[in-house]
């Protein structure tokens, strides 16, 4: 069998925050997906995908909170614990500073998202992930 | 008349890629051929039995002359990172064949989920290329 790069396994760590972001998953259960020490998958998976595997996973959870807010009429409080968020208040600061806008605001622009319906959901999760945001921005990532 | 009859998937590795298409999703191989005079190019094809009439080309990254060294790696990493490409594939159901792929050890990345334009779900082939399953169920309205 021929060797396998080392991408690939930081790419099962990826699916991980892509498919389990819902339960109450760190870094730490997305280095053991790749099988690897979490300060080497840390910086690994910076390397290979151009983010940390902690903004990887956040935006992933704020993108799926997102798309609740524009197509469910699901509370607040209820979407951001299913996305796999346990606090509502750095939910909402999280999810403000990258949408610059509250979720009640955000999910008051948007009308019924029937437009979307003929697009493949996991292009729609690609592509509608947000780029992540922080108030440090020189330092972030390094601790995570 | 246009039509489709091949598009070539990167594998990292054509046994391993032969045994996942055939052995774990069912489907035949079309062609497989060696060529020695070729440096042992191998044009490795295979498709779902229903549909004679398209088939995916695994191909394996090469070497010299076709491609440098740098790009072969740039490739394979690309495909690690699973941005080498997406194959969409559809079933009458999308729950049985998701049952019976995983009692054959495909690993679904998605379990079958209803959307709006159906029930999808997904999983990779071992070089790290997606492939979509999707029970397409087009609203009335669209």
């Amino acid at each position: 069998m021929a060797f396998v790069p080392p991408a690939r396994h930081l790419l099962r760590a990826k699916d991980a925050a892509d498919s389990r972001y819902f339960e109450p998953l760190g870094v730490d259960d997305l280095a053991r997906a790749a099988g690897l020490s979490r300060a080497h998958f840390s910086r690994e998976f910076r390397r290979a995908f151009g983010e940390s595997p902690h903004a990887y996973l956040l935006t992933r959870r704020l993108e799926r909170a997102a798309a609740l807010l524009r197509t469910t009429d699901r509370s607040v409080a209820d979407i951001c614990f299913s996305v796999g968020l346990q606090s509502v208040g750095s939910f909402t600061t999280s999810f403000t500073r990258t949408y610059k806008a509250s979720p009640t605001a955000y999910r008051a622009a948007f009308p019924p998202a029937s437009r979307h319906a003929l697009v493949p959901t996991c292009i729609l999760r690609a592509h509608g992930r947000p780029q992540h945001r922080t108030f440090r921005e020189d330092k972030d990532g390094a601790l995570n | 008349m246009i039509r489709i009859a091949n598009a070539q998937l990167w594998v990292h590795d054509q046994d391993e890629a032969l045994a996942f298409y055939t052995q774990k999703l069912g489907m035949e191989v079309r062609a497989d051929v060696t060529l020695p005079e070729m440096g042992d190019f191998r044009w490795l094809t295979v498709g779902p039995a229903d549909q004679p009439d398209f088939a995916i080309v695994l191909m394996a990254i090469p070497g010299q002359p076709v491609m440098d060294p740098d790009t072969a790696e740039q490739v394979r990493s690309l495909m690690a990172k699973g941005f080498a490409g997406t194959v969409f594939l559809t079933t009458d159901d999308c729950q049985a064949s998701y049952e019976e792929l995983k009692a054959r050890g495909v690993e679904f990345t998605e379990g079958p989920e209803e959307r709006p334009y159906g029930i999808d779900s997904g999983f990779r082939d071992p070089s790290g290329n997606s492939l979509r399953l999707t029970e397409v169920r087009l609203p009335a309205s669209v």
